[in-house]
Parts: structure tokens; C-alpha cells; sequence
């Protein structure tokens, strides 16, 4: 079953040089497990090719039912050097959530979670 | 001892609402205001000011900001904390002074001014004795941009601060603290943590860093249900009631608006987070995948169970230095086919860029409305109602910059149709002033407090 992010987590973004990171947040506790299977780092990285220069890294935070992915060489060189709209990487957030992952049915009814419309 | 110390954050940066820290103290108990007013690049707008006027160099909004909480200090006890002295702590101390005599409270104010922080002095010195401040990103040591240093600054830490509040301050200024410092400090003092509290100091911190930016924690950028948070124009800013084991409840004074819930503090808790682990500060290392968070009640929650581990032997210096030009100019292009005409003028624009023979370290064209945050995840916008062409150049050699920016208004009579919104005339040159990141030997920078009467 196809599951957009945005229907089962939240986000914030932020920055720190040249980097951006995204916080991603389960909607759900039990929902944490789906994000921790399938938001996986090489997936992130394939989500945003062509938007970020360098790679990315994933932590995982089981307590706060969130992952923290740090996207590197994102923001056109960051701070003040940076001629983007978003220099200091608040809207990667909701671009992120734009991601729809591929759940095995079983696990998607056991979950209850939204189908993508 | 005190059972519980209550902190309330007033200011995420300088540029936040002004009337927030007299809501804050006026709002209901308090026993610290912490205000935190610097950023990043914040430290070289501040020397370009000294620059210019040896009596400036400071946020100046701290001073309205101090009139307006002036009678909580001064009946209530209410104690400031805030590291609005930037490049000049003394100076800020000293209108501070001004302001208060001025609303007739002489003598009223113990304010413990904290430096030390601030390197600009001892560079060719610290580079001659072996601390090349390499850009900790690049690895490039500073020397390649020495002739263009701004200002240089360390992050310091609780200690100065405990040290001003134990000497009876009431006001407490710093230059460039961490954030985070500002709320521990007062714990710490209150509480007597010791040095090698790991786990109290950790709690400090993380208490510091969910209260830093403000209403940001308390329903302010909050994504989580965010039509349902109730009355933001009236956004009551963060709480932290303390323990002395390091437990606290995040929350905010009744009768505001906005919201504390889970959700709001675990926004706030992943905002600007590196490695969760090893959440680095000079007095101690949080481990941010220890927090507990639990709801406990109505605009409340618990945090507990933080664990800390003991700090490196290097501080984080921020150095700022003059790094070229850019200007950014926009044109905002109508349907029908807006996107495909904007497309066109950012080719005509770049063709005609060439042929001047103007050339810079990047360019950068973004399509507002189509583009410009999500990228190609946006999916297809050829049938957006409007564009706006958002047209950045950057680059060392100001006058091709200035060039640049007489090479917008022409494309209204000479280029794609259907365009508008250029009545803001031409874009304005601004000197980039980069940010330079490094470390160094915790044991060449000595903090030092003055207590002003």
C-alpha cells in the first residue's frame, strides 16, 4: 500500500552551515516502526537528488518516536553565502513529507495507516 | 534550596517581538527571564556597528526590553539574563544602567557583565602559537581569510554566568554564550550543581535549548495540527519549571495563546539537531536520545530521564569575515505559460550577463510559485496561475554586481511578456559577511565578570 509521510508524521527543519536537517516525527507512536523500515537513508538521498550537493545521514530517536536526517551541501553554501529562497533550510520539513513509501498491506491494516489518494 | 526554579524565555533572536519579555514577567511567577539575541552571523552586524560607533556593538532591543521589565526586577526580584552584549557587553551594561536611572531606579541594578568571549585581538596572536582556527566544514585554517576577519567570538559557557549570579547580580550580560548556557547558568546557581553534575547539566541544557527560540516551542512554526492552535496573535511564550534533580515541565502563563503539548516540544527538541547523541556543549554533552517527554496536563509536559557526559577540551569559535557581494532581483511573470516565460527571461538574463562579460562564483535563478523550496518534488507547474523569477547573483568583484542589478527592470519592455512586479526598483548590493566555524583550546580562553552597581 502506498503511504505518503505527510499523512502519518510531522517535521521540522533547520540548519547548521551548509547542512540542513529534518526531523521527522510519527503522527502515531506505533507508527515510529514504519518510518524506522522505510524512511531509510539511501531513500532520502534518492528523494532529494538533484536538490542537495552532498550526502546524507540518519539518527534515529525511538524516544521521541522521530528520525534526524542531516542533508549535506543543501543550502547553495548556507548562512549568508547562500542566494536561495530557503538559505537556512526551514521548508526541507514539508519536503520531506512529500516522500510516499510502499508498505506491505498486512503491515499497513495491522498499523491503520492512511492510504495515499 | 529552592523546590522548583522557574525560567521563562523571552527572545529566540534579536528581531523577536518586543513586547515578549514584559508578557513573560507580567504574565504570572517568574524567577529568571533568559533572552537570547544572537545568531550566527549576528556577532559581525554588531562589529560592523562598534565599527562605527565605539559605544555600540550590542542588541539594542535588550534596552527597551529591560525599561519594560524594569518593575519585575526591581519589586519582584525577577532576575534577567540575556547575551545581548554582543561585541560590547560593557556598553550594553552601561545603557542598561542609563535606562534604569532614567525610569528612576539608581542603584536599583547589580549587573554582572561577563567577557572574555571575544577573540578579534588575540588572532595573529593564537594563529603565531599553533591554533590555526580551522573552518571546521572545510578544514581550511584561517589564515586564508585572516585579512578579512570580521570578529571572533567563543561560545562559553554556565560558567561566568553562575559566577555573576553567586556575586549578587541581578542582571547578567554576556557577549557570545550558548544559548543553551543562559538557561543552565541560573540552575545551576540556584541548585548548586557541581561541575561534574553530567545529568543535571544535561537537563539544564536541554531545558535551554527548548526555550531558545522562543514561542517556537510553545505553537509558534508548529506543523502538528497547526489550524487547531489557538490564538497565536496573543502566542504565550515557553516555561520551564526546573527540579533540582534536572526533571521539568515545559509550559506557559494562562491566558495565552498557542500551545505546550508533546507534539510542539518534540518539534522544538529536533530543531537544528546534529547528532543526537553528542549534542555538544562547553560544560557538558547531551544525549538527546535519553529525553523522555509525557504529557502532563493542559499546556504541559514532563521531560525527565536526560543523561550527560563529560564536554571535550575545545570551544566552538565563530568567526565572521567579509567574503564578496550579491544581490537578488525578482520578476513575477502571468498566466498563461508563467513558468515557461519566466524560464525565458532567466535565459535572456543569463545570455545578456555573458555578453557583458560579467562574471561571477554562482549563480542562482529559482522560480517562486513552481519551485524554489521544493525543487522537482513539486511536481509540474507549467499551469501556475503566476511565477516569480527570483534571479541571485554572488561573487568578489562588487561593480560586476552592481552590474547585474540594472540588467532586471530592461526585461519588462525587452523580454517574455505578461511580467510585473518590479516596482521595488533595482536590487540592492549587500556585502556578504560569511561565517566561519572552529575550535579551539578550551584553556586559552579566560572569562571574566564585572559586577556593575
Amino acid at each position: 500500500m502506498k503511504v505518503r509521510l505527510v499523512d502519518i508524521a510531522h517535521a521540522r527543519s533547520g540548519d547548521k552551515g551548509d547542512t540542513a536537517n529534518v526531523g521527522v516525527i510519527a503522527l502515531e507512536p506505533r507508527w515510529y516502526a514504519v518510518l524506522e523500515e522505510f524512511v531509510t537513508r539511501n531513500r532520502v538521498a534518492e528523494h532529494f537528488r538533484g536538490m542537495i550537493e552532498g550526502p546524507v545521514d540518519r539518527y534515529e530517536l525511538p524516544n521521541l518516536n522521530a528520525l534526524n536526517f542531516l542533508l549535506h551541501g543543501a543550502l547553495d553554501g548556507g548562512g549568508t553565502l547562500s542566494l536561495k529562497t530557503d538559505a537556512q533550510g526551514k521548508v526541507y520539513s514539508t519536503a520531506l513529507l512529500r516522500m510516499v513509501i510502499d508498505v506491505p498491506d498486512a503491515e499497513a491494516r495491522r498499523l491503520e495507516l492512511p492510504a495515499a489518494k | 534550596m529552592k523546590k522548583v526554579v522557574r525560567v521563562a524565555g523571552g527572545q529566540g533572536f534579536w528581531g523577536d517581538d518586543l513586547d515578549a519579555p514584559r508578557r513573560q514577567v507580567e504574565g504570572g511567577p517568574v524567577d529568571y527571564l533568559m533572552l537570547d539575541y544572537l545568531a550566527e552571523v549576528t556577532m559581525s552586524i554588531l562589529q560592523k556597528q562598534k565599527e562605527r560607533d565605539p559605544s555600540l556593538g550590542y542588541a539594542r532591543d535588550f534596552i527597551g526590553a529591560m525599561e519594560s521589565v524594569l518593575p519585575a526586577v526591581v519589586e519582584r526580584g525577577v532576575k534577567v539574563i540575556a547575551n545581548a552584549g554582543g561585541v560590547n557587553p560593557p556598553a550594553c551594561a552601561a545603557a542598561v544602567k542609563a535606562g534604569a536611572e532614567k525610569k528612576g531606579a539608581k542603584g536599583a541594578l547589580r549587573i554582572g557583565v561577563v567577557s572574555g568571549d571575544d577573540l578579534l585581538g588575540r588572532i595573529d596572536q593564537l594563529i603565531a602559537a599553533g591554533h590555526p582556527l580551522a573552518n571546521m566544514e572545510t578544514g581550511e585554517p584561517l589564515s586564508i581569510v585572516r585579512d578579512r576577519v570580521l570578529s571572533a567570538n567563543a561560545y562559553i559557557g554556565s560558567e561566568p554566568i553562575v559566577e555573576a549570579l553567586g556575586k549578587g547580580a541581578n542582571v547578567v550580560i554576556t557577549g557570545r554564550s550558548t544559548d543553551t548556557a543562559l538557561t543552565m547558568a541560573p540552575l545551576r546557581h540556584e541548585f548548586g550543581w557541581g561541575a561534574t553534575s553530567w545529568d543535571q547539566l544535561a537537563a539544564g541544557i536541554v531545558a535551554g535549548h527548548i526555550i531558545e527560540c522562543g514561542a517556537q516551542c510553545s505553537g509558534g512554526n508548529c506543523l502538528y495540527d497547526w489550524r487547531s492552535i489557538p490564538d497565536l496573535a496573543n502566542v504565550g511564550y515557553p516555561l520551564v519549571d526546573v527540579k533540582p534533580d534536572g526533571t521539568f515541565v515545559v509550559t506557559k502563563h494562562p491566558k495565552t495563546g498557542g500551545r505546550v503539548s508533546v507534539q510542539t516540544v518534540s518539534e522544538q527538541l529536533v530543531y537544528e539537531m546534529g547528532d543526537p547523541h553528542s549534542y555538544i556543549t562547553p560544560d557538558v554533552i547531551a544525549d538527546f536520545t535519553t529525553i523522555k517527554v509525557a504529557p502532563d496536563g493542559e499546556n504541559r509536559v514532563l521531560v525527565s530521564g536526560i543523561k550527560g557526559k563529560p564536554p571535550t577540551d575545545k570551544l566552538k569559535v565563530s568567526v565572521a569575515y567579509r567574503a564578496g557581494f550579491k544581490a537578488v532581483g525578482t520578476l513575477v511573470y502571468a498566466w498563461p505559460d508563467a513558468l515557461e516565460k519566466a524560464e525565458a527571461a532567466d535565459r535572456i538574463l543569463r545570455e545578456r550577463l555573458e555578453r557583458l562579460g560579467l562574471s561571477f562564483e554562482r549563480i542562482l535563478s529559482e522560480f517562486v510559485g513552481a519551485n524554489a523550496t521544493h525543487g522537482h518534488l513539486a511536481g509540474d507547474q507549467h499551469n501556475a496561475p503566476e511565477v516569480q523569477l527570483r534571479f541571485g547573483v554572488r561573487g568578489p568583484d562588487r561593480a560586476a554586481v552592481e552590474r547585474f542589478t540594472r540588467e532586471i527592470a530592461p526585461l519588462v519592455l525587452n523580454g517574455p511578456p505578461s511580467v510585473t512586479g518590479f516596482a521595488g526598483g533595482r536590487p540592492k548590493v549587500e556585502e556578504i559577511v560569511a561565517y566561519w566555524p572552529a575550535l579551539i583550546d578550551k584553556s586559552v580562553v579566560k572569562t571574566k565578570v564585572d559586577l556593575i552597581q
